[in-house]
């Protein structure tokens, strides 16, 4: 049932050497033990990630991959730990049996996957050529033809979630100098 | 042809299970974020891996994922912002002990 018709040609190699990139950031995430670290580590895992869309053919989402994931997220993320704690330890779960349940239960869940994969026949499609000439033009025609009400809708949602982001962010510094100056017109 | 979209697959569920993991055992709510982001990037490149090797290839699928990366945006930004004001109200940013709902 499994068996490993894997063909060794450049595409292959190329894929090969992106995945132990990708995977090997994912796995030191989960080990570092400073938050920083593991944040830059996640970055080189979206940065392999855009690799292997352009394997893909999506010289586009490549790019926006690199500029929204591996910049602006991981750049947000480093916001988030210098706006709460410095230089703070990711504490090893206090209950050990809750962390070796999870393992089981995502090797367990990656057992199925890989299981169903595997056992999948997937029709071999003949070989057209590329996807298209210029992916970025064509991309482009399908968001503004076809996709047009989703993208509205998405732009909506992006501003919505921005606003949203700054009100719940401001919100309390503002109560807070309210409170403050309250508390010194009490004293005065 | 097939079997790259096999590896293409097998690729995105490590990434998924890993970062499933990370949600559930680290204590950190910035890492969780950011294994969800991890879950978030598998599904698209399980999507963009269909558009070229499925049975109909088409430009569809690198919509999707152009569409579903701006709602991973979306989503630390204001995750990010919630974040930041627990840690004013708490002085923590341990997922462990924001419980209020608890009691």
């Amino acid at each position: 049932m499994f068996e490993l018709n894997f063909v060794w040609n450049g595409h292959s190699i190329l894929f090969l050497i992106l995945a132990v990139c990708i995977i090997s950031g994912a796995v030191f995430m989960l080990h570092f033990s400073k938050i920083i670290h593991m944040v830059v580590s996640l970055a080189f895992t979206f940065i392999g990630l855009a690799g292997v869309y352009v394997l893909l053919e999506a010289e586009f989402v490549a790019t926006v991959q690199i500029l929204v994931y591996a910049g602006a997220i991981s750049i947000l993320m480093i916001f988030g730990i210098m706006m709460t704690k410095h230089d703070q330890l990711e504490e090893s779960p206090r209950i050990q049996w809750k962390g070796i349940l999870a393992g089981v239960g995502c090797l367990a869940l990656f057992g199925a996957i890989f299981f169903a994969i595997r056992s999948t026949s997937f029709p071999s499609i003949p070989a057209v050529g590329p996807l298209a000439e210029d992916n970025t033009l064509e991309l482009g025609k399908q968001i503004f033809t076809a996709h047009v009400i989703p993208f509205e809708l998405l732009s909506v949602l992006l501003t919505v979630a921005f606003i949203g982001a700054i009100v719940v962010a401001k919100h309390d510094a503002e109560e807070k100098e309210v409170a403050g100056s309250a508390t010194r017109e009490e004293a005065e | 042809m097939s079997s790259m979209l096999a590896s293409y697959l097998t690729l995105a569920a490590i990434l998924f299970c890993i970062g499933l993991y990370g949600v559930l055992t680290k204590r950190s709510a910035v890492i969780v974020l950011l294994s969800i982001e991890l879950m978030l990037n598998a599904v698209n490149l399980n999507l963009i891996a269909f558009s070229k090797y499925g049975v109909v290839p088409s430009l569809k699928g690198q919509v999707f994922s152009l569409f579903s990366i701006a709602i991973a945006a979306a989503e630390v930004a204001v995750g990010i912002a919630i974040l930041i004001a627990l840690y004013r109200n708490r002085g923590t940013t341990n997922v462990d002990e924001f419980n209020e709902l608890r009691n």
